[in-house]
């Protein structure tokens, strides 16, 4: 064991009573690793079962693991709560600066209960917690200036992260998400409405603590090994170069990118906003998460005249990713890459999820040219597939919801079509709006059984490529055990807390040798139970709040449009979930 | 008498990983990045770049002049020497330097000084650093 490692230090803030306080909670990091393996275990501590995702008791967790500031790609942290959503468990992951400020804040876990009378935002500096008055930032116009006012109020510049909501948390866009540094995010089931509903409009953490492994000798060695072997890594060149849109042509080729709600799965346009146009017209910048030598964060450089004077432009720095492209571009037609940077750009100014943001905008056009819904609900907005002018001005009435369409819009494309139909067509897998890959049955069911709902779940579309390109074909026994495998071991990751984009690096044989730097002895086996054991919590916890594998609600079109795989059947996708569902309930 | 420093290649190369924090701190044997004699912060805003700050090595060292004990002294060529068991933790070093180049050990109250050894150019994946012979004279 390492003396003096405060992994197992858990802060707790009360925003009602305006306290803080620490536990030592060893038995949770001993056992659970840290990140997801803990938090999941906070979350079922402090989050009363059956209550409103709104509700103050609804806790806010951060949790990272004895990996972060240790090693190379443990770069991530994980946020938990009870997503406003999906009304169901809600887990986010994020880049930037987070991790590394946390654990050398001192901290495995931050849980933020209660709500404040007056927006608030929370200054962590090691041991010292203050609240600050935030009435000022809220309402503020756009997320960017928010973190620009907080660099310049708070110390620690360069040993820091800053996170905070856009007016989309504020105004409890239950898809609303969370900033951090500029461009990262902890985007996916709405962390940003549960700041929003607690008054809490940033938090700020540094953390200047040096920790010494075990065994340092060791520790410089797997270190050394870990980082050749990234560095030397294709994926990394390949992320580096391009970034996560490189993916947009190869998926476009195979026929699985998402295109106009679902309607096709091709964009004869997708190489206009592919990763190499981005890159050779647009990229201005790369950046990287702390101890992450990848920098898969790509910045294009748009330049934008202004209309008032001429001979007169600003220049925006702008993040693109490949689930952007999907869901702002491909999935709603968007073929002009400048126009899909500027709404991009809208997203990230107002602090909505861009995935969920992209799909509900892709059901409003269908339903709209079906004639379900008319300009009296979109206050006479006319959707077309390519129109960016009207997506942008719809993100705005989201966040600003003037009338009960898009007050329903504010709740995801699920909910708006209960309301006025059009349910076959909006992509939403366990109440969240799909991610980028129609790639074949084990994405879908990825979609479905994964415990967030996300393609990194258990990275289902991964196996479809890969088979799809074999030309083979799975049995729903095999798609099940592969995927409940695949996101069992990702736990034991996102406990530790590692990007994924890391996973081909961090093998059960690598984790078991860097653990012996901290003294801990694991072998492989022991690990991938603690990882089966931390997905099984999750999914307790989602059948506790009501959460049923077996009456999932499948749209009807993504049996509609052929995917790589050919047309998918719900017979087999049943079927799947019925086995996945066997082998996390044994 | 040829000695070594540590320079900026291009600033713009950097992405703001900070390894070369992190593989300094491990010069100590420890995980973090509050050891480290190297820093990376963001240029206003992580969308403007990088600031790496580095000790250049002076002729003249500032924060040598200004140590009351002898504990920083000049280094033949450039650049400075830290002896540890002189220093008595006054900070006259780190207001003397003028690009602020040396970092404060809070755990053992002395300054962070750099000791040009290049481990952080090792870790740096774009080139950013490098380490360069400087002979007495030139800077």
């Amino acid at each position: 064991m390492v003396e003096k490692d405060p992994v197992s230090r858990v802060l707790y803030i009360d925003l009602s009573r305006k306290r803080f306080w620490v536990r030592e909670r060893p038995d949770l990091f001993e056992k659970y690793l840290g990140g997801s393996g803990v938090a999941i275990r906070l979350l079922l501590e402090e989050c009363p079962s059956g209550i409103s995702p709104f509700n103050p008791k609804n806790p806010i967790i951060f949790a990272v693991g004895r990996f972060n500031a240790f090693f190379p790609l443990a770069s991530k942290t994980v946020a938990m709560f009870k997503s406003p959503h999906t009304g169901n468990l809600g887990e986010s992951h994020c880049g930037g600066r987070t991790s590394t400020a946390i654990r050398l804040a001192g901290y495995g876990a931050i849980v933020i209960t209660g709500a404040s009378e007056i927006p608030v935002y929370l200054s962590i500096h090691g041991d010292k917690v203050s609240f600050h008055d935030a009435s000022a930032l809220w309402g503020m116009g756009s997320s960017y200036t928010v973190g620009r006012v907080i660099r310049e109020l708070e110390p620690s510049a360069g040993y820091r992260t800053i996170i905070r909501i856009g007016r989309a948390g504020e105004k409890l866009v239950t898809y609303a998400s969370v900033i951090a540094e500029t461009y990262r995010h902890f985007g996916r089931l709405g962390l940003g409405a549960v700041f929003g509903s607690k008054k809490l409009k940033a938090v700020v953490i540094s953390g200047k603590s040096s920790i010494k492994p075990e065994n340092i000798k060791l520790y410089r060695e797997v270190y050394s090994e870990i980082f050749k072997k990234l560095t030397k890594s294709p994926l990394m060149r390949k992320y580096h170069e391009l970034g996560t849109p490189m993916n947009v042509n190869p998926l476009n080729l195979l026929k699985g990118l998402p295109t106009k709600n679902l309607e096709t799965a091709f964009f004869d346009k997708a190489e206009n906003i592919s990763g190499e146009t981005f890159a050779e017209k647009f990229l201005g910048r790369r950046l990287a998460c702390s101890h992450c030598p990848v920098s898969c964060i790509h910045l294009a450089a748009l330049r934008e005249p202004y209309e008032s004077e001429p001979y007169f432009y600003k220049t925006k720095m702008i993040s693109y990713d490949y689930e952007l492209i999907y869901s702002l571009g491909s999935m709603l037609g968007v073929y002009d890459p400048s126009g899909l940077l500027k709404l991009i750009d809208e997203v990230e100014v107002l602090g909505l999820d861009a995935i969920s943001t992209g799909v509900v905008l892709a059901w409003v056009t269908e339903a709209q040219n079906k004639g379900l819904i008319g300009e009296k609900e979109t206050i006479g907005l006319k959707f077309s597939w390519g129109d960016v002018e009207t997506y942008i001005k719809a993100v705005r009435f989201i966040v600003d919801q003037p009338n009960d369409f898009f007050k329903a819009l504010a709740h995801g494309a699920e909910y708006a079509a209960k309301i006025y139909g059009g349910l076959d067509f909006a992509l939403t897998f366990g109440g969240n709006e799909m991610p980028g890959y129609h790639t074949g049955p084990s994405a879908y069911v990825g979609y479905l059984t994964g415990s967030r709902h996300s393609h990194l779940d258990s990275a289902g579309y991964s196996l479809d490529e890969k088979t799809a390109s074999a030309g083979k074909r799975l049995t729903p026994v095999e798609v099940a055990e592969k995927l409940f495998e695949e996101e069992s071991w990702r736990q034991v990751l996102s406990s530790l807390v590692i990007c994924f984009f890391g996973r081909g690096v961090y093998t059960p044989d690598i984790v078991v040798k860097a653990f012996q730097v901290y003294g801990l002895r694991f072998d492989s086996e022991k690990l991938k139970s603690i990882g089966v054991e931390i997905l099984k919590a999750k999914y307790n916890f989602k059948v506790r709040e009501g959460f049923n594998l077996e009456k999932l609600r499948i749209p009807k079109r993504i049996f509609e449009t052929p995917t790589p795989h050919g047309i998918i059947s719900e017979e087999f996708l049943r079927d799947t979930i019925r086995i996945f569902k066997e082998k996390i309930e044994a | 008498m040829v000695v070594k420093r540590l320079i900026i290649v291009d600033v713009d190369l950097c992405v703001g990983c900070q390894c070369c924090m992190f593989a300094c701190n491990r010069r100590f044997g420890e995980a973090g990045i509050s050891k480290s004699a190297i820093k990376v912060t963001s240029a206003g805003g992580v969308e403007r770049g990088f600031v790496v700050i580095i000790c250049r090595a002076c002729l003249d060292p500032p924060c040598a002049r200004v140590c009351p004990t002898g504990a920083l002294t000049a280094r033949d060529g450039g650049g400075v020497v830290l002896r540890m068991d002189k220093c008595i933790g006054c900070k006259n070093c780190v207001s003397a330097c003028s690009v602020n180049a040396i970092s404060w050990d809070e755990e053992n109250g002395k300054p962070i000084i750099c000791t040009y050894c290049g481990y952080c150019v090792d870790f740096c994946p774009y080139g950013v650093l490098k380490l360069e012979s400087i002979s007495g004279g030139g800077s």
